[in-house]
């Protein structure tokens, strides 16, 4: 289990610097950062000088290094925009979002795990048609339509949660269930799947054989095996969640990173989205190694390949 | 004793069967429907895929015929017409079937429109995040070794990039634009199929080995082709119905955010956006261009649920 | 001295689009405490779907039927789900065919063999796991003790094969069913297992009823046989009598099958049965095995009723006379 578990780090971290590195040579990439940041007016000198204060005409590798060396410190440099370092904007964003993606992770699960369970016990029945109907809708379903649709419904006319914000718990409960229930689908239909695997396997005949419950053989032999590969794709949900939580909290105006980072976007500061950005991808890399680990735990046939 | 020292078998303990028949004489063979007739109806036996397949395509029809069937023009404001209801509401009428939006502009003729927008995008960037995926993948899957494990590293940086937020920033700072979105969802939205390609791929090599280890000739090279080629389109395809629904959901997002598509081109979720403003009283701009997309992306994926349903090998005769 | 399970006209039905398929129809036999009946027949003939029948495992669409379904004083056809359920792995228990799959990946062999003693016993752990290392050096495994803390994909297929034996054996059960436990093993391995279930067999007075599709196996460790074609059990006796005198057509054509050393001719062809098992869906009539016989006549697409010759629960079902049979044998024997 050690050895794995330093393989997968070995390769998280080559994994983390590559996007990292290509992060940040994007947005270098994208577009001349030094014209944009001395404005309109600004003449070809007036160019060449901001790109020299900031450091823009070094090779990119160098640039990349001084940023990273900062970052790793925590210094990752002031906004343009706001009197603040990014730091902080980050540090006031975050929480926010990790209480949305983890509600939302949470509502996908409790909406999609029992339903696929339910689903695989009775194939072809109204229930499954039920859930694959639930299931084919919701991915068919743009999310920041159905948060709007939502604020129509729950917000506006029943007045049963506030619409915009994020002080209260009542705020969090619409757009968690939002997201939740977009990333549900793929949830049931793998859950579902899995268990009818399962179900069918020759190993759950022997578990009837010994006498074992009906309960017993769902929960204890079935479910762990079928819940598998969920528990890769809930990581998978999850770093979703976090990086397009922007769409959700632009609907529902809430501070979080989704919504720090389209403001920045919008406002070409640069410092931000960078910061932004790696945030996203390193959650993702993390998330994914997290998951291989929790996935080497409960099958422990994944440890020796 | 036969010329090759053995005795012959004795009368057997049982006889064989008289009277075999030749199979090309006998009636429910030289009945059978022909292959193409047998491919058709698997395709039109399956109610996910006509059911589908018609309103896909009834979409694709209206989206290109647009310009004829669209009762106005998506461009032309008319202030003074601005916010008219739905035909079905009492404010409504039929000159305007869904109503105008808050330039005044017919609301019919822009969902229309919109649809050749959603289409256009969906299905060229599923082009080419289709090109660089599968590039990518038979490569990866054909050569194995090192180059495998180059490409797989590629995969899982891709993997990690939080897509919506570079397509957000690449467009913020080189300047929205349709193609700009286009190349952006193109290029970054490659990964199922390079995924799905590569093992396809790898699975397909291995069946060339067992096809050349058995030198019975039991499976000639085209056999093996006629059984490698149908399996990777097969994939191809399916994978490809649904980066169409995911590049059509992703452009409704971005251009919600107002980086996307730019007004005044209608696309359904710059339509979107515009109407929030008008949430509380005419929910009906909001609701109609999100039901389209609804709609359109769930025909697209229910295509690929019929297809997947139809190549899977338990369809197979 | 009643028989420890006694089987009486048992059917299995299958529900299909096309009709219903007659998968056992109307077997009858018993097994005695410390005695191996074998039943013996090709893939199809539904022996696999006689033992989850008595087990009550049959797949949804199967429909179990019969006069009779006793073990020991407990009527099977009629006890409850949980009743039946506390029987299982406990007075009776099976051991299927494919160990690399009939284990959960999940879990260590140790937790497996503890959990089937558990459900039916309310002892303390340490004595399940106690009896666990009991049983599995009983089986042959050495190093028991530290085994327990392995899972199963570390386990070769004839280890993982002694670890089901083990856990059939953890509640000490009256009756074991075996359905094919050794074809999926390697043949030196198959000696083994086979060696060592009768040996427990003896050692625990067991009664043991083995499926299979091999006479060898059955030459080696079977008291009686059943040949079973076609849903029905075409012959049934003692293994002497079985291997001596076969009275079926069907027996005797399996028995040609096989080579024996000394006896078979060098370079001759080995006996075969051509032709297929005939469909067992809708209405069947006659003899299923006509198709296929040499010694087929007129009234042999008549039901034939079962037979009895002698009294020592020696049967066939075929329209020859015992004597027609053994003639029979003398005219077509060797090459």
């Amino acid at each position: 289990m050690l050895l794995f578990t330093i393989r997968r780090l070995f390769v998280a971290l080559m994994v983390a610097i590559t996007v990292s590195l290509v992060a940040f040579s994007l947005l270098r990439f994208t577009g001349d950062l030094a014209t944009s940041l001395a404005g309109p007016d600004a003449t070809a000198e007036d160019i060449a000088a901001v790109r020299v204060a900031y450091g823009l005409d070094k090779p990119i590798l160098i640039q990349y290094y001084d940023w990273l060396a900062k970052a790793l410190a925590g210094d990752f440099g002031r906004s343009y925009y706001f009197p603040a370092t990014v730091w902080e904007l980050i540090g006031n964003a975050m929480p926010i979002t990790l209480t949305l993606a983890g509600l939302g992770l949470l509502f996908s699960l409790i909406i999609g795990i029992p339903l696929g369970v339910v689903a695989a016990l009775r194939p072809g029945s109204w229930i499954d048609r039920f859930a694959m109907t639930l299931a084919v809708i919701g991915q068919a379903i743009p999310n920041f339509w159905f948060g709007l649709m939502m604020i129509v419904l729950f917000g506006l006319m029943l007045s049963w949660f506030p619409i915009s914000g994020n002080q209260t718990w009542q705020h969090f409960v619409m757009p968690s269930f939002v997201l939740g229930y977009s990333s549900a689908p793929a949830v049931m239909r793998l859950t579902r799947s899995g268990m009818l695997e399962v179900l069918s396997a020759d190993y759950i005949r022997t578990a009837y054989a010994k006498g074992l419950s009906p309960y017993r053989v769902l929960f204890k032999h079935a479910l762990r095996n079928a819940v598998i590969p969920v528990v890769a794709l809930a990581s998978v949900q999850f770093g979703n969640m976090l990086t397009g939580s922007i769409v959700t909290e632009t609907v529902f105006s809430m501070n979080g990173l989704g919504y720090l980072a389209w403001m920045s976007i919008s406002r070409q500061d640069f410092p931000v989205v960078q910061a932004i950005l790696l945030m996203g991808a390193m959650f993702y890399v993390w998330l994914t190694f997290a998951s291989d680990l929790i996935n080497a735990w409960l099958d422990p046939r994944i440890r020796v390949s | 004793m036969d010329h090759n020292g053995k005795t012959a078998p004795t009368p057997g303990p049982f006889a064989l069967p008289r009277g075999t028949s030749d199979p090309r004489l006998d009636p429910a063979v030289l009945l059978a429907p022909s292959p193409f007739a047998k491919t058709a109806r698997r395709f039109l036996g399956n109610s996910t895929f006509l059911i589908a397949g018609t309103i896909f395509g009834l979409i694709v029809l209206m989206a290109l015929l647009a310009p004829v069937l669209a009762p106005g023009d998506p461009y032309v404001q008319n202030l003074g017409n601005r916010l008219v209801p739905p035909a079905w509401y009492d404010a409504g009428s039929w000159a305007h079937a869904f109503g105008t939006d808050g330039m005044g502009r017919d609301y019919l003729t822009r969902v229309m429109y919109g649809a050749q927008v959603s289409l256009m995008i969906g299905v060229s960037s599923a082009l080419i995040s289709g090109i660089i995926g599968s590039l990518l993948g038979v490569t990866a899957g054909y050569f194995g070794g090192r180059v495998d494990m180059a490409i797989s590293f590629i995969i899982t940086t891709r993997l990690s990039l939080p897509v919506i937020l570079v397509a957000l920033a690449i467009v913020a700072f080189v300047g929205a634009s349709l193609t700009l979105v286009i190349v952006v969802l193109g290029l970054l939205l490659w990964d199922r199929y390079a995924v799905v390609m590569r093992s396809a791929t790898m699975q397909a090599r291995s069946m060339d080995y067992v096809a050349a280890a058995s030198a019975i000739g039991a499976s000639t090279p085209r056999l093996v082709f006629s059984e490698i080629m149908p399996n990777i389109v097969n994939n191809l395809i399916i994978v490809a119905t649904f980066e169409v629904a995911n590049a059509i959901l992703l452009e409704a997002a971005l251009s919600f955010l107002g980086l996307g598509v730019q007004p005044p081109t209608p696309s359904w979720g710059l339509m979107i956006a515009e109407g929030r403003d008008y949430l509380l009283f005419d929910p009906w701009v909001i609701v109609i261009p999100g039901l389209a997309l609804s709609i359109l992306v769930l025909s697209v994926n229910m295509l690929g649920d019929g297809l997947r349903d139809i190549s899977a090998p338990e369809n197979r005769n | 001295m009643s028989a420890l399970l006694e089987v009486e006209n048992l059917t299995v039905d299958i529900r299909l689009a096309a009709g219903v398929l007659h998968a056992v129809r109307g077997i009858s036999f018993s097994v005695a405490t410390g005695e191996t009946v074998c039943i013996v027949g090709e893939s199809g003939c539904g022996k696999s779907l006689t033992s989850l029948a008595l087990m009550n495992l049959l797949p949804k669409r199967a429909v179990r039927n019969a006069d009779r379904l006793r073990l020991d004083d407990t009527d099977l056809s009629t006890v409850s789900t949980r009743q039946m359920a506390r029987i299982r792995g406990n007075r009776m228990a099976m051991i299927f065919q494919e160990p690399m799959t009939s284990l959960n990946p999940a879990y260590t062999i140790g937790n497996q063999l503890e959990e089937a003693l558990l459900q039916h016993r309310a002892v303390p752990r340490r004595e399940a796991r106690d009896r666990a290392v009991y049983l599995l050096e009983k089986v042959g495994i050495s190093a028991a003790a530290s085994r327990l803390g392995q899972y199963p994909h570390q386990l070769s297929g004839g280890l993982r094969q002694r670890v089901m034996i083990a856990m059939t054996l953890m509640c000490g059960p009256d009756l074991i069913i075996a359905d094919e436990p050794t074809t999926a093993l390697d043949v030196t391995i198959q000696a083994q297992i086979l060696h060592l279930l009768a040996d427990l067999q003896k050692e625990f007075q067991m009664g043991l009823l083995l499926i299979t599709h091999d006479l060898g196996i059955v030459a080696r460790v079977a008291d009686r046989v059943c040949t079973m074609y076609a849903g029905q059990f075409v012959e049934q006796g003692s293994v002497k009598e079985i291997f001596r005198n076969p009275l079926h057509p069907y027996t005797r054509g399996l028995l040609e099958c096989i080579p024996v050393p000394g006896k078979t001719p060098r370079g001759s062809y080995l006996g075969s049965i051509p032709g297929m098992v005939p469909s067992l869906i809708g209405n069947l009539e006659g003899c299923s095995f006509r198709d296929r016989c040499r010694f087929v006549r007129e009234g042999c697409e008549q039901d034939i009723a079962l037979k009895r010759v002698g009294d020592a629960g020696r049967t066939y079902r075929c329209i020859m006379t015992p004597e027609e049979s053994m003639r029979a044998d003398a005219a077509g024997a060797g090459a």
